[in-house]
């Protein structure tokens, strides 16, 4: 390490604790507290990446979160990489590797650097303009697109670490731990809030704990030594919880607030393991108080963007915070008095500063006259008008401003250096609060946009607020945070306190240059390549609103979400288009602040843990007879039991044939249970169903549908009545918890006066249906003494049983159309049960089947599945269900809706069977139907909603619905496939025992 | 995310609530004896205004009871919240 470049031992930075790092496959060594950006500028590497657009060098630009240019890969290669990491925010450790992105083969030799040649020929808005047409070539363009473009890599291997979620609740939440951070949490929580503070960095202090300043007095005190003292208290104050490493990403409505807390990116990869390692946290606070404080703007000039020009805060910080030196031979470019601070602190420290350029005309304030005074030459009124030196900065040509400053005169004078501080003025981090709904308002003497109206129950205090100096900041604060927080006094109330007063600024958007503005690259966002040529050239092209002109350009659309450059973007649009910035307004701060891994947005949601999984209490029996499983909502059902490695189909094959021939077993536990009582139980349904239910003697069961008021088909399921004034509804597994919200939302709103209680009791009960023709001889030998004979126990009928202890409710219904039995039992005897019936069965082949050889048997009954044959569009007519709306009652939720105009339309689809004329062909499930083929435009007639090979039919059968299909008994259509035209006809939907004869087999 | 004082249960975060759309719309006492376009009004027909919105809410992963709110839908501020079958505010 050249180690000339490290000027002091900074009290930050721990020398005794070397720490080695690659970048870009070259072995580093910083120390612990550096920063990637640190230790890279120690080294003397200025050269950190390639711009997007134009692939120019690229250099560290800032010392924090708004870094547009040194965004880096870190530990590429490895299942931890991450892209587009700023490396002023990664804190070196033993063993970080990191890489510049967006160039190639080298950052050094790029070969995308031919865009800057080109640059003539790549204005704004030229992939709109070049690659619209033809259309067909879009495919081509994009190839070649997609490989020049490129911010990182996105890891490919499986995230290793765990992040994890949590909730805060505090009466305060600060955000922003500088000086006025800390005296507001301080004051906040002596006070008795439970008040949180969080930084994103890891030192608390911001800028007042490094910068030693003469200048700033506070009792007595510098500046730093009073806030170390005042961070030291915080220690020992109750109520106060400190989160360092820690970004607020986002400010929502309510003062909730997300935040990210970094726990292990600053740790070498063994002391990561198992640990979290980011947590999101999500803040609900009563108050927030936002000291988020001020980002330094750059100057717009030709060639602003070279490795070695830098915010003249940042020169600062380096220096007086991490002790390194940013260059040898030093400039710095001003037009307000921050960069002499910059420049003093540069000087005091020994290392040459050869010039200050001004854009004013003179400053009388005391820290000008002591530069002047320790002979740094200041040249007033002169502007920058070009930067030399490929990959890092060599020198600068500077010219005499006119008077109204948009043009050059006189001689150009160059002056050799190596690194230029840009101080353009402080811009307020106001994004946090225009996220939470906050309204700003421009301020025309600073050319800074405040917060005017506050939404929520908050404050900005400090240079957010637009307080720049550490006497008006500590004064309103007082103020303010008496205010706010309703308390007599602060601690802060009466501090003697010295500092520099407000001083003169001159503001410039965008500096002339000698040359056109064609021939000159004044960045204005340094990621996204774009120029304040561009901009001028989207407003001669007739964009006017800030937010087009921001999408045209690409202004302020990367990571960095243009941090630096916005308000030069602002101030060059109201400049050339004649307009008060203030009218303009800005384009709109969008959440995350930065940027945020998947990681932390997932939290522990992944893998098993991604969604809740409901198993039946049958569950461990399905997985020892190796059942395949399928997801129904959050369910994890039985789908088929393959058996000796049998296929999907053969396995369902056989499973139909058993349950038709013999005897089939099915876990129905998940079908949703609701659990109705009260004395107007019967009237409820009356109103809920499409048919009658007043006459339902007690013990039977009836099947119902239920519509929504647009006369459409919701839910179906049987519902027995279990005795005068109780029901048990069944609706379909996915459909549960919203028919109970549906049911739950007329009683409470539209029906209060009816005595009806509803209770979900889904997981309450276990339930086994068997079915076929030995079911009945199966349900006998579990109990014997039950009478099964039609005349006490037929068809739609239920019965209370009792097998050993074990309480059941057994329903004589049918889904298959075999004769069959539901049975209801507690749900965790479900399991013992389901074992009684295997036992009992085993003589009867009795053979487990899943969903899908359910779906197959219905279909060969033509029954409806809610969802599969239905989409929200079909009435029951449009079902041919005519047979259960009833005519007779004269409401139920949905009736008026079955009589509009639309609902009674004849060319409306219908469902009806498909057969096809080949029966061994099964149709394709969302196939579409054609009466006439090669038509055009295609005359689609619908769609086939169900199909499946019936083993007991020895052919293919299909459910469709098809436009005016109940008319087409018969008719020949036709389904167009990729490569074959498939013939089918027309047919009644129930394929299979259509006179119901099995039922009471 | 708004914190929603439900009347049965108190503040909660809005992840347990449910929004359930224009309050005061009531199911008409005799559908059959409307028109077409008169029940269609009823059917269809939402207001979706920038400002003060009567809404009605629904304590879904909580008491499951349904109330009424009104919400000034341009700055999400919680006006007032009433329970069912209580008159909406005047103004």
């Amino acid at each position: 390490m050249p180690s000339n470049l490290r000027v002091k031992s900074s009290e930050f930075i721990d020398e005794t604790i070397r720490i080695s790092f690659k970048f870009n496959g070259k072995s580093y060594h910083g120390f612990k507290g550096d920063t990637l950006a640190s230790a890279l500028l120690a080294n003397d590497v200025h050269l950190v990446g390639r711009s997007f657009k134009y692939h120019r060098p690229r250099g560290i630009m800032t010392a924090g979160s708004e870094e547009p240019n040194a965004i880096v890969q870190v530990n590429d290669k490895t299942n931890r990489t991450e892209p587009n990491v700023r490396a002023t925010e990664v804190e070196i450790y033993e063993g970080l590797e990191a890489s510049s992105q967006n160039c190639w083969p080298n950052v050094n030799f790029d070969i995308g650097g031919i865009n800057n040649a080109l640059s003539a020929f790549l204005p704004a808005g030229f992939y709109y303009k070049t690659f619209m047409w033809p259309a067909s070539f879009w495919e081509k363009y994009e190839y070649f697109i997609r490989h020049s473009a490129g911010l990182g890599k996105s890891p490919t291997e499986k995230d290793p670490d765990i992040y994890d979620h949590r909730h805060v609740h505090c009466d305060v939440l600060v955000v922003g731990a500088g000086i006025s951070g800390i005296l507001a949490a301080k004051n906040a929580a002596k006070n008795n809030f439970k008040t949180l503070l969080v930084d994103e960095k890891n030192e608390l202090g911001g800028a007042t704990i490094y910068q030693n300043r003469e200048f700033n007095i506070i009792e007595g005190l510098s500046s730093s030594d009073w806030i170390k003292k005042e961070i030291q208290e915080l220690k020992h104050i109750k109520n106060l919880e400190i989160k360092t490493r820690t970004s607020v990403a986002a400010y929502h409505s309510y003062n909730y607030l997300l935040a990210r807390e970094n726990l292990t990116d600053h740790l070498e990869k063994k002391d990561k393991q198992g640990k979290i390692r980011q947590r999101l946290l999500k803040i609900r606070a009563k108050k927030v108080i936002l000291s988020t404080g001020a980002l330094e703007r750059p100057l717009i000039f030709n060639n602003n963007d070279r490795p070695g020009i830098m915010l003249s805060s940042a020169v600062n910080k380096y220096a007086d915070f991490y002790g390194v030196v940013s260059g040898k031979k030093n400039v710095f470019f001003t037009n307000n008095d921050s960069a002499y601070e910059s420049a003093l602190c540069l000087h005091n420290k020994g290392i040459k500063v050869e010039a200050i350029i001004d854009i004013r005309e003179n400053s009388d304030s005391k820290i000008v006259k002591t530069v002047e005074n320790a002979g740094i030459a200041i040249h007033w009124s002169h502007t920058i008008v070009d930067t030399k030196g490929y990959k890092r900065l060599n020198s600068i040509s500077v010219m005499k401003l006119s008077n109204d400053g948009l043009s050059v005169t006189g001689n150009k004078i160059d002056i050799s250096c190596d690194c230029l501080g840009v101080a353009g003025g402080w811009t307020p981090a106001v994004h946090l609060f225009t996220q939470s709904g906050g309204k700003l308002t421009f301020n025309e003497s600073d050319k800074v946009f405040l917060p005017n109206k506050y939404p929520s129950d908050q404050l900005s205090v400090g240079s957010c607020n637009g307080d720049f100096k550490i006497k008006e900041i500590i004064n309103n604060l007082s103020t303010n945070l008496k205010q706010f927080l309703k308390i007599e006094k602060t601690d802060f109330d009466n501090l003697s306190i010295e500092s520099e007063e407000e001083n003169s600024k001159r503001n410039i958007w965008l500096l002339p240059s000698d040359k056109s503005i064609g021939k000159t690259k004044p960045f204005v966002d340094y990621q996204n390549d774009a120029t304040a040529k561009d901009i001028k050239l989207a407003l001669r092209e007739g964009f006017r609103s800030i937010e087009h002109v921001k999408r045209y350009t690409t202004t302020g659309m990367g990571t960095d979400q243009g941090k630096l450059g916005n308000m030069h973007a602002l101030g060059i649009i109201a400049d050339t288009a004649g307009v008060k910035m203030g009218e303009l307004g800005t384009t709109t701060f969008r959440p995350p602040y930065t940027p945020l891994t998947f990681g932390t947005i997932v939290g522990r949601n992944v893998g098993e843990y991604f969604d809740i999984f409901r198993r039946t209490p049958m569950n461990d029996w399905h997985i020892e007879n190796k059942a395949e499983f399928e997801n129904v909502g959050q369910w994890k059902r039985a789908w088929y039991y393959p058996v000796n490695g049998e296929s999907m189909h053969d396995a369902v094959q056989r499973e139909s044939k058993a349950a038709r021939e013999s005897a089939g077993i099915l876990d129905a536990s998940t079908l949703g249970k609701i659990d109705i009582q009260g004395s107007d139980a019967s009237e409820f349904l009356n109103r809920v169903y499409t048919n009658a239910w007043s006459k339902l003697g007690i013990g039977k069961c009836r099947y119902g549908l239920m519509l929504n008021e647009d006369g459409m088909v919701y839910d179906d399921g049987v519902t027995t009545r279990l005795g005068e004034n109780h029901y048990l509804m069944t609706t379909t597994t996915g459909g549960a918890a919203n028919v109970l919200g549906k049911l739950e939302d007329y009683l409470q709103t539209e029906w209060p006066e009816l005595d009806v209680y509803l209770t979900s009791v889904t997981d309450h009960y276990a339930t086994t249906s068997i079915c076929g023709p030995n079911s009945k001889k199966i349900l006998n030998k579990i109990i014997p003494d039950l009478d099964l004979s039609e005349e006490s126990f037929p068809h739609m009928s239920f019965k209370n049983a009792q097998i050993g202890n074990i309480k059941c409710r057994i329903m004589r219904i049918s889904f298959t159309g075999e004769h069959s039995y539901e049975i209801n039992v507690q749900a965790n005897y479900g399991k013992a049960i389901w074992e009684k019936c295997m036992e009992a069965g085993k003589e009867f082949n009795i053979t487990p089947y899943g969903t899908e050889t359910m779906h197959l048997l219905r279909a060969e009954k033509g029954f409806i599945i809610v969802g599969q044959d239905t989409d929200g569009t079909m009435t029951p007519i449009d079902l041919q269900m005519d047979w259960i709306v009833s005519k007779k009652k004269y409401d139920f939720i949905g009736k008026r809706s079955l009589y509009r105009s639309d609902t009674m339309k004849e060319e409306r689809k219908q469902l009806v069977g498909l057969l096809t004329d080949d029966p061994n062909i099964v149709l394709e499930e969302g196939a579409q139907i054609v009466s006439k083929l090669n038509e055009s435009p295609v005359n689609m007639l619908g769609h086939v909603t169900s199909s499946y090979y019936s083993p007991n039919l020895k052919k293919s059968i299909a459910l469709a619905v098809v436009r005016s299909g109940k008319h087409m008994m018969g008719k020949k259509l036709f389904i167009p496939m990729e490569n074959k035209n498939i013939n089918v006809t027309v047919a009644n939907p129930v394929f299979f025992d259509s006179e119901n004869k099995r039922l009471n087999a | 995310m708004f914190v929603i004082n439900c009347p049965y249960c108190g503040e909660r975060d809005q992840q347990e609530f449910k929004a359930g759309g224009e309050a005061h719309i009531e199911r008409p006492k005799q559908p059959t004896e409307l028109s077409d376009d008169e029940w269609a009004e009823y059917l269809f027909m939402r207001k979706n205004i920038k400002g003060i919105q009567f809404e009605r809410w629904n304590h879904a992963h909580g008491c499951r009871k349904w109330f009424n709110m009104v919400r000034d839908t341009s700055n999400d501020e919680i006006k007032l919240i009433y329970k069912m079958g209580e008159r909406p505010p005047s103004e």
